[in-house]
C-alpha cells in the first residue's frame, strides 16, 4: 500500500500545455491533434508547432473530441461542431440557470 | 448473474438486420453519449447501450447469443449452458471497442475474459514506450474546495502478468485536493499512469474534479449559491441575519424591501481562488402558516389596515 501524500497540479486556464502533454493525455498521435487544430477545434497560441501551448481547457476538449471520434464515428468537422454546440449549451443552461434564479 | 435481452436494450426486434441495429444503435449511442447528455445515469446507459452492440452487432456473437433461446427474461438469475458455445469460433480481436472491463459479467461469462484491449496492444509497440496517462474521476465536497482536502483514490488498471495475461491491478494513491479546484477541472499527477516499458517514463494520472451534489449550496464556476429563506417582516424592515458559507458562518444585513431573488453578494465568498469567486445569497420570502387563530388575525388584520394590491398591474 503506498501511503505517499501525492500532490498535483490544477489545470486551469492559466496552465499551458504542449502538444506532446495533450497527445499524452489523450492518448492520441500528433497528427490527430494537428488535424484538430486545422479544423479550428483547437486554438494554440504560437505558430510553429514545436512552440504551439494550448490552454489547459483544451485537454478536456481534446478528449471529448476523441470519445466522440471513438464512440460515435464523428469525423472532424462533425467533431468541431458538436464541441461548439456543446459549449453554447452549457453557456446558454448557466444563463437560464441564473435567469430563474432571479425569479 | 442476470441474464441481459440485448434486443430489448438496443429496442429493437430479434429479427432486426444488422443495418437497423446499427441504426437503433448509433442513435442511442447519440443520445446517452457521457460527453452530451447531462441525464444522471447517461454513463451507465451508454455503456449498457455499448455492450449490447458489440454482442448483435458481429453476425458470430449475435448468432451464438440467439442459440441461448428466447426462453430467458431480462433480470433473471442467468448460468451459461456447458457447451452453449460448442461449434462457434470466434474470429478477430474480440473487444473492438471500449475497454474489457467496461462490460457485465454476462458478457464475459459468453464471450469470455482475455481479449486483448486496445489500451494493452499499443504497449506492445515498442521496447521504450512512456506509458499510457490515465484517467479517473474523484468526488469531493464543495467544503473540500474552500479548505482542501486529502483523498484515498483507488485505481483500477489492467495490466499484463508475467505470462500475458491481463489482470486487474489495484492500488490506492493519497492525493491532495488543493484548495481552489472548480467543478470539471483536472489535477495532473505526474508519474502515476502506467508504467514505462523499458527506460521510459510512467504517464501521468488526470483527476477530474466532480462536486458531490449539496443539500443547500449550489455551484456555477467559481461562483456559490444558497437560497436563503426569509420571513415577511424581515424582507420588509430589514434584519442583520446570520447566513452559513463554506467558509464559516457570516452576519449578513438584510436591507428593509429586499425581494423574492434579488441576488446579494459577499465578495470573494465563492470558491477560493485567483480572482476568488463569490458567494450568491439568494432570498426565498415564505409565508408564516395561518395555523392558529392568532396567526389567522394577524392575516386578517393585515387585510384591513395595510391596503397593499400586488395586482395593481394587471388592473384588477
Amino acid at each position: 500500500m503506498n501511503q505517499q501524500m501525492h500532490t498535483g497540479i490544477i489545470i486551469d486556464e492559466e496552465t499551458e500545455l504542449s502538444l506532446n502533454d495533450l497527445c499524452k493525455a489523450c492518448s492520441s498521435s500528433a497528427e490527430w491533434i494537428i488535424e484538430l487544430v486545422e479544423e479550428g477545434a483547437l486554438e494554440p497560441i504560437g505558430y510553429q508547432q514545436t512552440q504551439w501551448r494550448f490552454s489547459g481547457n483544451s485537454l478536456q476538449r481534446a478528449c471529448t473530441a476523441m470519445r466522440l471520434q471513438r464512440d460515435l464515428g464523428l469525423n472532424l468537422a462533425g467533431i468541431a461542431l458538436a464541441l461548439e454546440l456543446l459549449e453554447k449549451i452549457e453557456t446558454l443552461e448557466s444563463r437560464l440557470c441564473q435567469f430563474e434564479q432571479k425569479e | 448473474m442476470d441474464y441481459k435481452d440485448y434486443y430489448k436494450i438496443i429496442g429493437v426486434e430479434k429479427d432486426a438486420s444488422q443495418d437497423e441495429i446499427k441504426r437503433a444503435y448509433r442513435k442511442l449511442a447519440r443520445k446517452y453519449h457521457p460527453d452530451v447528455s447531462k441525464e444522471a445515469d447517461a454513463e451507465a446507459r451508454f455503456k449498457e447501450v455499448g455492450e449490447a452492440y458489440e454482442a448483435l452487432k458481429d453476425p458470430e456473437k449475435r448468432a451464438a447469443y440467439d442459440r441461448l433461446g428466447a426462453n430467458w427474461q431480462a433480470g433473471q438469475d442467468f448460468n451459461p449452458p456447458p457447451d452453449w458455445d460448442a461449434g462457434f469460433e470466434f474470429s478477430g480481436a474480440g473487444y473492438t471497442g471500449g475497454d474489457a472491463s467496461d462490460y457485465s459479467d454476462f458478457f464475459e461469462s459468453l464471450f469470455g475474459r482475455g481479449f486483448g484491449s486496445a489500451q494493452t496492444q499499443r504497449q506492445h509497440t515498442g521496447f521504450n514506450a512512456r506509458g499510457e496517462d490515465h484517467h479517473a474521476k474523484v468526488m469531493i465536497d464543495i467544503e473540500d474546495a474552500y479548505h482542501g482536502a486529502t483523498r484515498a483514490i483507488t485505481l483500477q488498471s489492467p495490466e499484463l502478468d508475467n505470462s500475458s495475461h491481463i489482470i486487474n491491478k489495484q492500488r490506492t494513491l493519497n492525493v491532495k485536493i488543493p484548495k481552489g479546484v472548480k467543478q470539471g477541472q483536472r489535477i495532473r499527477l505526474t508519474g502515476q499512469g502506467s508504467a514505462g516499458m523499458g527506460n521510459a517514463p510512467a504517464g501521468d494520472l488526470y483527476l477530474e474534479i466532480e462536486f458531490k451534489p449539496h443539500s443547500i449550496y449550489r455551484v456555477d464556476g467559481h461562483d456559490v449559491y444558497l437560497d436563503f429563506p426569509l420571513t415577511p417582516w424581515e424582507a420588509a424592515l430589514g434584519a442583520t441575519l446570520k447566513v452559513p458559507t463554506p467558509s464559516g458562518l457570516v452576519d449578513l444585513k438584510i436591507t428593509a424591501g429586499t425581494i423574492t431573488g434579488r441576488k446579494l453578494r459577499l465578495k470573494a465568498r465563492g470558491i477560493p481562488g485567483k480572482p476568488a469567486g463569490d458567494l450568491y445569497v439568494v432570498p426565498q420570502i415564505t409565508l408564516p402558516p395561518a395555523d392558529s387563530e392568532t396567526a389567522k388575525e394577524l392575516y386578517r388584520k393585515m387585510e384591513k389596515e395595510m391596503a397593499y394590491n400586488p395586482r395593481g398591474k394587471l388592473g384588477v
